[in-house]
């Protein structure tokens, strides 16, 4: 045991500017979303209560934005973990040229939302697109199809883009977990006939358990807080196909200037999220203090 | 396991699977560099001209000699690089003192790190704003900055106390009994041995300062613009220019996909610990 104090030396600037930048405006969210507080109206701030929370559950907009987060968690997170998960066991094999595949494959994960969006807009766009070309010319669509202007199209044209943003992080994790794996199990199973398929059923896929919890509640959380794809590639619309709860309360904050309403959206958002992170937290802590 | 399969069935199984996982994962990519050096006239034909028969740089002179856009990497850069030493500077003392000191409440402290890494930023970008606003830094390279560190300082205490951990603390012991004071012993045998891990750490919070668009278009306003900030703005102000966009696109995306293929690999240690935000 050291002198108490020289480890809170070390600590004392991480720990003040979390609390200025982290800790503190949490804490102001909280006073904010009690309050009605419209930011260019400074002579109409008051304490509502909970008024602001009654009136997010009759809000019709906050239902939809729920539904939709949902299934943009969903599907986005789903998908990102089948195509990660098949690329690391495909990249676990050998081949010519393997470390450059692992290499590459890794890109679209480094790059910046709003590229993502700028790439994908582009790719979707209605007359020079060449997601249209493509399916024109293929033969499975007959006329160009407006993917992001159109309700029924929106919502899984930007959750594939984040598909695509997103999976390779599954693959670093998934192939990292391989790793860990010993190739004597495998010469034992395949030793007593067992299949591939069953190698993977019985062997890969129980060693990779945790990590795969760990990676997909990570994936959870982040996917569920996450709005700047949306917000560049739609801005929510058209009308509110592509609402998400962190969209719904940003844009109440950023275009509305209704701090008290957006604050108590993403404070809803955050006791939701509360138990994925409560589990994650718990795994974490427990693998690092063993 | 010893592969039994034929060729052909190798490369039904393997090798044409990878190739059509990777062209899925690079096309668009490809097709962003590619769109910026057709000329005009190629661009905006349909059915699409794939390859372009002559290649222009003329989207990128205008880019850089029309636009704000010079004067946004440069914002970015300075905010880059500023959170670097914001982050690095708290974060490896705080994770020396995880690493190497045990003390009442340290457990609690390094969740309570994890933890914040986990908050939406809807949840801060908030009161951010009205905090930077009554402080007057609101449009300045330090509030962007501030927010920045949101993530940054979790990030790089989790990845760096990892890194420590990996160092024998035998190591600072020796120097300490050869009459090294602590700091002399952190000078000059803890920080040159964590060296790798610093640079990783650096280099990933330079890569997500430099793509943030919230934090970055919340807290601007008419001087210090990000290039992430300039581009989503472009896309509005060049409606059909997608040369230009592309060409835009195309000098933000580089310098990052390089850095990060530089450290994605040592990056694994930091994912499994669980600090990775993007």
């Amino acid at each position: 045991m050291n002198r108490p104090i020289e480890p809170l030396l070390f600590l004392l600037p991480a720990l003040l500017v979390t609390a200025a930048v982290v800790l503190f405006p949490a804490l102001q969210t909280v006073w904010l979303g009690l309050h009605h507080y419209i930011l260019f109206d400074p002579d109409n701030r008051s304490f509502v209560g909970l008024n602001n929370f009654v009136a997010i559950l009759r809000d019709e907009l906050f239902w939809i934005s729920l539904s939709n987060s949902i299934i943009w968690v969903v599907s986005a997170v789903g998908f990102q973990f089948l195509l990660g998960l098949v690329t690391a066991l495909l990249l676990n094999q050998t081949f010519a040229g393997r470390s450059f595949a692992r290499a590459l494959v890794v890109i679209p994960w480094a790059l910046p939302s709003v590229i993502i969006g700028l790439m994908w807009t582009w790719m979707y766009d209605l007359n020079l697109g060449v997601i249209n070309d493509l399916l024109l010319r293929s033969g499975l669509i007959q006329t160009p199809v407006a993917w992001l202007s159109q309700p029924s199209t929106a919502l899984g044209a930007v959750v594939l883009a984040l598909i695509w943003q997103g999976f390779p992080f599954f693959t670093v994790m998934i192939l990292a977990g391989l790793q860990t794996i010993p190739a004597e199990q495998y010469e034992a199973a395949e030793m007593d006939g067992a299949t591939r398929w069953q190698c993977l059923r019985y062997i890969t896929l129980p060693a990779l358990r945790d990590v795969i919890a760990t990676a997909l509640l990570l994936r959870i959380i982040w996917v569920a807080n996450s709005l700047d794809v949306i917000l560049v590639m739609t801005g929510g619309g058209p009308g509110y196909s592509t609402h998400t709860l962190p969209l719904y309360a940003f844009l109440k904050a950023y275009s509305s200037m209704d701090f008290g309403y957006a604050s108590a959206l993403s404070l809803v958002l955050t006791l939701l999220l509360l138990l994925a992170v409560a589990v994650y937290v718990r795994r974490i802590a427990r693998e690092v203090f063993r | 396991m010893i592969d039994r399969r034929t060729r052909l069935r190798r490369l039904l199984e393997i090798e044409l699977p990878i190739l059509f996982i990777l062209m899925f994962a690079l096309a668009p990519y490809l097709w962003m560099v590619l769109t910026s050096v057709k000329p005009n006239e190629a661009i905006s034909i349909f059915p699409v001209q794939y390859l372009p028969e002559r290649v222009t740089f003329e989207h990128y002179s205008v880019l850089l000699a029309k636009t704000s856009f010079i004067a946004n990497l440069g914002h970015s850069l300075l905010i880059s690089i500023g959170a670097v030493a914001l982050g690095l500077g708290v974060s490896v003392p705080a994770a020396y003192a995880f690493s190497r000191y045990r003390f009442r409440g340290r457990k609690a402290t390094l969740v309570l790190f994890l933890v914040i890494n986990m908050v939406p930023v809807v949840l801060l970008i908030i009161p951010l704003f009205v905090l930077m606003r009554s402080f007057g830094l609101l449009d300045t390279h330090l509030g962007i900055v501030m927010g920045h560190a949101t993530f940054a300082i979790p990030f790089s205490v989790w990845m760096m106390t990892s890194y420590f951990n990996a160092l024998p603390i035998e190591l600072d012991e020796a120097a300490l009994v050869d009459g090294a004071t602590r700091l002399q012993t952190i000078r000059h045998v803890v920080l040159p041995l964590a060296m790798p891990g610093i640079v990783t750490t650096g280099i990933y919070i330079f890569v997500n300062s430099w793509n943030e668009y919230l934090f970055a278009m919340m807290l601007s306003g008419q001087s210090v613009k990000t290039v992430t900030v300039a581009l989503q703005s472009f896309i509005g102000e060049f409606t059909v220019q997608w040369g230009l966009l592309t060409a835009a696109g195309t000098l933000i995306a580089i310098p990052v996909t390089v850095l990060f293929l530089i450290i994605q690999r040592r990056l694994v240690g930091g994912l499994t610990a669980g600090a990775v935000k993007s």
